[in-house]
């Protein structure tokens, strides 16, 4: 792995100069942005603009194009397989459908990544997932299979499974999409609970402006590729850009 | 046809039709490519500790317990219906008693093997393929990866060494109940004890006319596991790309599966005369 200083060492998220592309279509164009520890970082965009696209290249489920992605300074894109996997236990990652196994139930599912590298008794790690559980208010459907829980409990096991490791970062894909508006502000008051109890660092891609509003310290708007603008929600209140005014005005 | 719609000269259509047959096989020889590279990672992740043996052991009763009654009653049909079709032949040809032993030879040798291969390409490749390609779509397989998990180990692996290991135990199923259904069949045109109808269908049988056509079924095990896998892990486009993946699955496992049979056909005679 690459030398780093201890700089960006003690930064949990550094990304500079990313490119993606899909064939023709340009993903992500050049983009540049640090996360600093304890920080959420809302990633804001239109559907399409690559903000799912920028979290699966953070943990490496895809391949960067070129430029540079660190995780507590270690470089992601030149990482092997078995190095790739030492950061990804640091990390948790809330997928947008929540992505629950679904031959598995509720209980094994947040299990699944703590038999795999947890030495834990067994009776410490079922009590494990039980409070994991019981920190999402899921406690009481332990033998259900995903396909008989809704997509709102669906998304609170999901999270449960991404703390099971106790991550240092946790990735937010779309934590409120396709939920109804009171279960989408549980879910961010939750996630915000979380933020204030392990001072976790998070990216929360979204486009709900309220969720991201309620628990990030800084936003980024992607558009075609680039950052738009990076800032707080004050700082976008008051940009004079007319796709940031459109976007906060239109997701408000 | 292309000339007419360009409205240029013939031999574009032919430059055309060649351009297609040459990406089809740059193509072919690129998934050929991809699917070897793929067994040789499902294949060494298998010997990295550590072993998933509960998933593995889920996934012999899946492919063995659950396949079992169609294997069975698709050798019990071919056991039935060689004693129909060689009885009439075998009398015209004043070689009656020989029967028995061109019922046990055919299934063993042949039948029992090639038919347990195909059965399991139907209902295991189209299981496993719609299995992997809804877990692509529904990101599950990259939930796995996020958690540090391999997939090639715990969802590929596990599945091609059950495919390897239960079709020769399935083989023997097969044989077994097309060897009994037939001796009912002949039973019914004409008494005979089963002892006597086994006795005489094993007469000469020797190892190699037993034991490497059903080993050979390994082969067919693993061809199965990997291409299903291969093409469910490989899925692209939602919902119509998982019927895509179990329909692929089942058109290559079976036509992988019958040209292996070719090749270790050839091979067992060039090994065992």
């Amino acid at each position: 792995m690459a030398e780093t200083s201890k700089e960006s060492r003690d930064l949990p998220i550094t990304v500079g100069d990313l490119h993606k592309s899909f064939g023709e279509q340009t993903v992500l164009n050049g983009i540049n942005f640090q996360v600093e520890r304890g920080e959420t970082l809302a990633v804001l965009g239109r559907s399409g603009t690559g903000k799912s696209v920028l979290l699966k290249l953070l943990i490496g489920l895809r391949p960067a194009d070129s430029g540079s992605i660190r995780i507590f300074g270690h470089e992601i894109t030149s990482s092997d397989v078995k190095q790739l996997n030492e950061i990804r236990k640091k990390i948790g990652f809330l997928f947008q459908q929540a992505a629950l196994y679904d031959s598995m139930t509720v209980e094994q599912n947040v299990a699944f990544p703590l038999s795999r590298h947890a030495a834990l008794p067994e009776n410490e790690r079922k009590q494990r997932v039980r409070d994991l559980l019981a920190g999402v208010g899921m406690d009481g459907h332990l033998d259900k299979l995903p396909s008989q829980i809704s997509g709102g409990m669906q998304k609170r096991v999901g999270l449960a499974r991404a703390l099971a490791l106790e991550p240092e970062i946790v990735l937010f894909d779309e934590p409120t999409a396709g939920l109804d508006p009171i279960t989408s502000t549980e879910i961010g008051k939750l996630i915000l609970e979380l933020k204030e109890k392990r001072k976790m660092t998070a990216i929360v891609v979204t486009h709900d402006i309220s969720t991201a509003k309620l628990f990030s310290d800084r936003l980024l708007l992607l558009h075609e590729g680039n950052i738009r603008i990076e800032g707080t929600f004050d700082d976008l209140q008051k940009s004079q850009d007319e796709l940031v005014a459109q976007f906060l005005g239109e997701s408000s | 046809m292309a000339a007419a719609v360009t409205g240029s000269f013939p031999g574009h259509a032919v430059r055309h039709q060649a351009d297609i047959a040459k990406g089809l096989v740059i193509s072919t020889f690129e998934w050929l490519g991809d699917l070897t590279i793929f067994c040789c990672r499902v294949v060494r992740s298998a010997f990295v500790p550590p072993y998933e043996w509960g998933e593995f052991i889920r996934q012999c009763d899946e492919v063995g317990s659950k396949s079992l009654p169609l294997v069975a009653l698709a050798g019990g049909a071919t056991g039935v219906v060689l004693s129909l079709q060689t009885r009439d032949s075998l009398i015209r040809f004043g070689a009656k008693s020989m029967l028995p032993m061109v019922i046990v030879y055919s299934l063993i040798k042949e039948s029992g093997p090639v038919i347990t291969g195909l059965v399991v390409s139907g209902r295991v490749a189209a299981g496993i393929g719609a299995e992997l390609g809804s877990m692509k779509v529904t990101e599950q397989i990259d939930a796995m990866e996020a958690s540090a998990v391999d997939p090639y180990k715990f969802l590929a692996a596990t599945r091609v060494f059950a495919c390897l290991l239960m079709l020769p135990l399935l083989t023997i199923a097969a044989d077994f109940c097309g060897i009994f259904m037939g001796w009912v069949a002949n039973t019914v045109a004409e008494p005979m004890s089963l002892r006597l109808f086994l006795e005489s269908g094993f007469k000469d049988a020797l190892f190699s006319d037993l034991i490497p056509p059903t080993l050979k079924t390994t082969f067919f095990g693993f061809i199965i596991g990997a291409v299903a896998c291969f093409q469910g892990m490989h899925t692209r486009g939602g919902t119509e790309g998982v019927g895509r993946a179990a329909t692929s699955s089942v058109m290559i496992a079976s036509l992988f599966v019958i040209l292996a049979d070719v090749v270790l056909v050839r091979l067992i005679l060039m090994i065992y005369g």
